[in-house]
């Protein structure tokens, strides 16, 4: 996908203009987070689980070569055939050579935010494959030639018009003046012009949420069936996965599902769950005739032993942009390229390098919420910091915001110092704010505000919060 | 070779070599055994209640279901189930003994049509392996007498579940693939493609409104036989 982050300062004010992009933003902030807390609230486990999720992960990353080393070894005997390309050069070629072994002409796509990060189907499309995007929220981006907004709800920036507009637009051998009635009705007109796609391809190409070492499976998680029609009915099943993906067993991977679906959509469970092992097997009905993962490392490999490896903890869940402050002012595009919000911030720097996304670690206000419902626990803010830390070493900041950054660097490092001097802010921007609850614009501080509201600190800060919390908890 | 630079980056950054043949054998112990975490209270519960819980999570997840004595009771529930919802009575079924064994003469106007399902296919009739009462899962693994094309292709999709099937976590569903389900060629117990249904196929992607039927069947019908003398309560 192309690279928009460095503009990410002319994207937010472009977004903050955008009322159609306003509004869908409006409008969904409050179910998305709705959703999760009643999901949450509904399983007593939940916090145990994170702890759980964290440590698998954290387990399987120490071991990450072993674990890799036996799932490829086991999808091979299953009859399954692994790729392991160190770059996205690597990764496209291989994509591309399995389609052309296949002698394909159409490929059908599940949702998969690693095909979006190596910019598969412009690579297809370039050597005549067509690649037909098959999620409802891809296909319509993919009609209007935009990029995903968000990492489970790809389109949720558009509206009912937006649809409508396109669909009349492209599917123009049906009336031009049928009508819509009802949300049913885009549904419906997708579903029967994409159940044509799925009959015609020669390849189908998924992501993978999970790849299990035990068995050699890749996994993968929808709710509309998209993505297990992509992978059954054409003679090729293509599965796209990034080294992070594996874990050990079955069990380790169902703990991780009972976070995903909650995290992510507030659903106890997602609708499929898919577990593939190789390909069709002797007196199967049905089933694709190969089946070939495509292992992608593109730079993971150096965040392990920097202080960024806690983010290959990352199961894409999306609930720490579905919680983000920010996200819901600038909207996903605006962060410029695959991955927004605060997980987007961390990784897109590890990935693309700071140089080109160093704006990103600073669209955080470090409320903190990321983190506090990440289902792995990963340390979001932490992360950013440490990012601003490296970016500020490499000189890359304005000299007004280096000056800030060494003032804050010199508090921070003095706890007792930072928690005064926060309480103070705090309690002044929490009466400041109180009336809205949001702040548009702060004295001295219009380089920040100018592009985000600032949420009003509730009066205290979260060390006294959690001072008091604690004593209340002990009393 | 690029199997060979990652495997190199990897243990850079964990500041290693390959994994000394002692941890590798830890690792591998621990595999054999697949330890299950955490596993939640809600379905530890008497068989009873699991039962409900499992049918109370299918209703949960927009599903439906009729409970019946035995497998001869299944034709007749069936008809009742299309006629109710004004639904052909042809249906693709699975090749699967079990439902073959089923008295279909008794409803001479039901016909079905055992293999697996093509897209024209407005009714499926699968066979359930097991299902999972901590959130209404069933566990459909692929198999020549269970192809993956009838959870996907129709629009109403029914499912023969035995009660004796229902399990509360996902780990017990698991162990019953591991214990009666083996690969020729791999050696392994993992079938082709194991599908764990929740409910029919939804989009949320128009508006952020729950929308059912979107590429998946619009209906999902558990017909649920009562085989579990522990169960009934
Ligand atoms: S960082 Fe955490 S909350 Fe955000 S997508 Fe990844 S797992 Fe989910």
């Amino acid at each position: 996908m192309h690279i928009n982050s460095p503009k990410f300062k002319a994207n937010v004010t472009h977004a903050l203009a955008d009322t159609r992009l306003q509004k869908a933003l409006d409008f969904t902030r409050p179910s998305f987070a709705g959703r999760r807390g009643a999901a949450v609230a509904n399983l007593p486990e939940f916090e145990q689980l994170r702890d759980i999720g964290r440590d698998i992960k954290n387990h399987t990353l120490a071991h990450l070569d072993f674990y890799l080393e036996t799932w490829a070894a086991n999808v091979e005997k299953a009859g399954g055939h692994v790729h392991w390309c160190s770059t996205a050069d690597e990764a496209r070629a291989a994509v591309l050579k399995i389609c052309q072994d296949a002698g394909a002409r159409t490929v059908t796509k599940g949702k998969s935010m690693i095909s979006e990060e190596l910019g598969i189907n412009e690579h297809l499309e370039k050597h005549g494959i067509a690649p037909v995007e098959t999620d409802l929220g891809e296909y319509i981006l993919q009609i209007r030639d935009e990029g995903p907004s968000h990492i489970i709800a790809p389109a949720f920036h558009l509206n009912r018009e937006d649809w409508e507009e396109s669909f009349r637009k492209v599917h123009t051998d049906l009336p031009a003046d049928r009508v819509f009635n009802e949300r049913r009705d885009i549904l419906t007109e997708a579903r029967t012009r994409l159940r044509e796609k799925f009959l015609a391809a020669d390849v189908g190409i998924t992501g993978a949420n999970f790849l299990i070492a035990e068995t050699g499976s890749s996994v993968i998680v929808t709710n509309e069936g998209n993505g297990d029609l992509t992978q059954t009915l054409p003679k090729v099943h293509i599965a796209l996965a990034s080294i992070e993906k594996v874990v050990p067993t079955l069990e380790d991977a169902t703990s991780l599902l009972r976070l995903l679906a909650r995290s992510a959509t507030g659903q106890d469970f997602s609708v499929y769950t898919t577990f593939s092992t190789g390909a069709r097997r002797q007196h199967d009905l049905d089933g694709p005739g190969e089946y070939h993962v495509v292992l992608i490392d593109n730079g993971r490999s150096n965040m392990l032993g920097t202080e960024f490896q806690e983010m290959l903890r990352c199961i894409r869940c999306a609930a720490c942009m579905n919680h983000c402050p920010v996200y819901f002012t600038v909207g996903g595009h605006s962060y410029g390229w695959v991955y927004p919000g605060p997980m987007g911030s961390v990784l897109t720097p590890s990935l693309i390098g700071v140089d080109k996304a160093g704006h990103l670690p600073n669209a955080s206000t470090f409320c903190g919420k990321c983190e506090s419902v990440c289902p792995v626990k990963i340390p979001l803010p932490k992360l950013m910091r440490h990012w601003r830390e490296r970016e500020f070493e490499r000189h890359l900041s304005p000299q007004s915001s280096r000056t800030n950054l060494a003032l804050w660097a010199w508090f921070a490092r003095r706890p007792g110092f930072y928690r005064l001097a926060t309480r103070i802010g705090a309690a002044i921007l929490g009466r400041l704010g109180r009336r809205k609850g949001r702040f548009q614009w702060l004295p001295f501080a219009s380089g920040w505000t100018d592009g985000r509201d600032l949420p009003a600190p509730e009066g205290e800060t979260f060390f006294a919060r959690y001072a008091r919390e604690q004593r209340e908890k002990n009393s | 070779m690029s199997k060979h630079i990652i495997l190199g980056a990897i243990r850079r950054g964990l500041r290693r070599g390959p994994l000394p043949e002692d941890q590798a054998m830890a690792l591998r112990a621990r595999m054999t055994a697949h330890p299950r975490h955490l596993i939640p209270a809600r379905s530890r519960v008497p068989r009873p209640e699991q039962i409900a819980l499992f049918l109370r999570n299918i209703e949960k997840e927009f599903g439906t279901f009729t409970r019946v004595p035995d497998l001869a009771a299944i034709p007749a529930a069936i008809a009742d189930y299309l006629a109710a919802q004004n639904l052909p009575t042809d249906f693709a079924m699975a090749p699967h003994p079990e439902l073959a064994a089923i008295p279909w003469s008794e409803r001479p106007l039901l016909t079905q049509r055992p293999g697996r399902a093509q897209s024209t296919d407005l009714v499926s009739l699968q066979h359930g392996y097991a299902a999972i009462a901590e959130t209404g899962t069933l566990m459909l693994p692929a198999a020549p007498e269970r192809p993956t094309t009838l959870n996907l292709l129709s629009d109403t999709f029914m499912v023969v579940l035995r009660a004796s099937r229902i399990v509360g976590a996902y780990e017990e569903a698991w162990d019953l693939l591991r214990a009666e389900s083996h690969d020729e060629r791999s050696g392994g117990f993992m079938p082709r493609n194991v599908m764990l249904v929740t409910g029919p196929s939804r989009s949320a992607d128009i508006e952020s409104t729950l929308e059912l039927g979107a590429h998946g069947p619009r209906r999902l019908h558990v017909l649920l036989v009562d085989d579990d003398p522990t169960a009934l309560a």
